[in-house]
């Protein structure tokens, strides 16, 4: 978007300050309106569009698409899930905490070899190395249950004080679906300050001009592996915060398809914008659900979506809304 | 002595079936630049498509049935024919990323359309490889049918390179994929160059596929799994190079075997480290051009 945009209004911090709010308020509320199948979708929704937002901090900012962020879901999935199963932690932000180390290991490492490379070869080598992850996943079936996966029992949260014994549906859709939504929001804010920061202004002049940005004074491979470490590990508290949630945690999610869902959702949503991909995700994801249940092709459902979205609104959900709603104010 | 000779002709049919695989991809890389994630899907179509066609012709043995095993080559490579224009033909002048969702999108898409075709049961139509039977080297048997795989990958590169490097058209497609617009002002229809070299990367894959279905069997999911090792290959050899895809496939064919045998736990992840520490020291590949 250009600086010469016509759109007469812009909504400025302030008026953004206010629909954040407005949105917020109005996720507290849902569980209340809604069914608790409902909210629970909802619950899946937000926690993609956490990983998706730590996903679009390297692709709409930094300008490197990930082909391996199944990596770091899973990561954090499967720290909860083992921490759950040999070392009996039951407290979710324990668990939470173990998901975020882990995916930082994991991601300053992996990062520290892809952000060597940029473009095609970038997206090949984060796709090689997820893949590496799988199959070690798949094989140590003695650690992992290999294909069958590992059952995570419902935590509970706040240090004991909310126990999950009791009926699992009624503890995912309301304190499960807070502690989402509180984790949810945090990140949220965190992002859009990492975004706004210096620091973001910098990734995104790598973005835009790799060379003027080296000329400018930038480390562009420090601040690359920084990005790449931050997105990894939003990504990964996204994984930790499904384990539970989904309650059982299989290889599939490393499987570099499921990178290609993180894309996609994305890409769905828009990412040259910063809520696109929460929008992406939380769409994608009652697509999907609706797909599945109403067709065995559901595959073939989600795929001419991607296509047919490719071809005629590259901007994804957000960005075409955003074109579109200073031509219709004028049309009126 | 003789599990060694088994082994070798073991990694040299891996190598075989990999070729085929690998060379379109690298091939339609090279050309117009495009990583293409539903390669792998258009493999597994070939190998249904021919699947399909051998069970049609019904359980009777006869050589004829070795006739029905190009149909799926030349099916995916008509298939290719219509996609490169329809769906890749837009998304040249944009950023790479989209043309990774589009393939990415395709491949979701081409899953289904075979599940719809063929059921989600496996099909395993392995009456070619029962016709030719097994022969015995040095006191084990080892079936026949392999010897054909290997011949057919080697035949195949030995006519890409022919096609690439001693034909007209493959000089046009070299310049192609060196300088598309200089190509394109010296008066060559690059779009047709386009959609011909898609159409024969995705006639490789079609053959790979067809020629191993007698004995891998077609299965959903088959098209991801040898997208990956695919990916492999090329990243190994280097992506956009013939002898690259070749030597790729011999190296991870050879280290699949010795996986396999050795270190069964950890066979997948030997590839994609081999791939990843390679990448490291010569980011293009073995052969790739920076």
């Amino acid at each position: 978007m250009s600086a010469m945009d016509p759109s007469p209004v812009r909504p400025g911090f302030a008026g953004r300050l206010r629909a954040a709010a407005l949105d917020a308020v109005l996720l507290l509320l849902l569980p209340w309106l809604i069914p608790p199948y409902q909210t629970i979708l909802l619950s899946y929704g937000l926690i993609f569009g956490i990983a998706a937002l730590g996903f679009n901090l390297l692709l709409g900012y930094t300008g490197l698409l990930s082909f391996g962020h199944s990596a770091y879901f899973a990561v954090g999935a499967y720290a909860v899930a083992l921490l759950g199963k040999y070392l009996h932690v039951t407290s979710m932000e324990l668990s939470l905490l173990g998901g975020i180390i882990a995916s930082t290991i994991i991601s300053a490492l992996f990062g520290a070899v892809c952000v060597r490379y940029t473009r095609i070869f970038f997206a090949v080598l984060t796709l090689a190395l997820s893949q590496v992850l799988w199959s070690l996943a798949l094989k140590f079936y003695w650690v992992t249950g290999g294909t069958d996966g590992l059952r995570v029992p419902t935590p509970s949260l706040l240090g004991g004080l909310i126990s999950g014994t009791g009926d699992k549906v009624l503890f995912l859709s309301r304190p499960y679906y807070y502690f989402v939504l509180v984790v949810f929001l945090a990140c949220v804010a965190i992002l859009w300050v990492i975004v706004h920061s210096p620091f973001g202004q910098a990734l995104q002049a790598i973005r835009d001009n790799e060379t003027r940005a080296e000329f400018v004074g930038i480390r562009v491979r420090g601040y690359r592996w920084l990005a790449f470490l931050i997105s990894g590990v939003f990504t990964g508290l996204a994984g930790g915060l499904w384990a539970p949630l989904n309650g059982l945690v299989t290889p599939d999610i490393i499987y570099w398809p499921f990178s290609g869902r993180i894309v996609f959702l994305t890409v769905l949503g828009g990412f040259r914008t910063f809520t696109g991909p929460i929008v992406g995700a939380v769409v994608f994801n009652y697509l999907e659900t609706y797909a599945v249940g109403t067709t065995v092709y559901w595959q073939f459902v989600l795929g001419s979506v991607l296509v047919v979205l490719v071809m005629t609104m590259p901007s994804g959900i957000v960005g075409t809304v955003a074109q579109l709603v200073p031509r219709l104010k004028r049309a009126t | 002595m003789v599990t060694l000779a088994i082994q070798v002709l073991n990694s040299l049919y891996y190598a075989s079936s990999l070729f085929l695989i690998a060379c379109g991809l690298s091939l339609i890389y090279g050309v117009m630049r495009i990583v293409n994630l539903a390669h792998g899907s258009l493999y597994a179509l070939g190998a249904y498509v021919t699947a399909g066609a051998v069970l049609l012709a019904g359980t009777q043995p006869s050589g004829l049935v070795f006739l029905l095993l190009p149909a799926g080559a030349f099916a995916v490579a008509g298939a290719g024919a219509i996609l490169e224009p329809s769906l890749l033909r837009p998304l040249y002048a944009r950023a790479e990323e989209y043309q990774l969702l589009v393939t990415f999108g395709l491949l979701l898409i081409l899953e289904d359309v075979m599940r719809f075709f063929w059921g989600a049961l496996p099909l395993s139509p392995s009456a070619p490889a029962d016709l030719l039977g097994s022969s015995s080297i040095l006191g084990t048997t080892y079936p026949n049918y392999n010897f054909l795989v290997i011949a057919v990958g080697l035949l195949a590169a030995a006519l890409m390179w022919a096609f690439v490097y001693r034909t007209r058209f493959g000089v046009i497609l070299r310049a192609t994929s060196q300088d598309m617009r200089m190509t394109s002002a010296l008066g060559v229809n690059v779009k047709r160059v386009y959609v011909l070299a898609f159409a024969i990367g995705c006639f490789m894959a079609g053959l790979g596929g067809a020629i191993t279905v007698p004995i891998t069997g077609a299965a959903l999911g088959m098209g991801v799994d040898a997208l990956v090792l695919a990916f492999v290959v090329v990243v190994i050899g280097g992506l956009g190079s013939l002898e690259g895809a070749l030597i790729g496939a011999v190296i991870v064919g050879f280290f699949r075997t010795l996986g396999i045998n050795f270190f069964p736990e950890v066979e997948l992840a030997i590839l994609y480290l081999v791939a990843a520490v390679i990448l490291l020291v010569r980011p293009a590949g073995l052969f790739g051009r920076p």
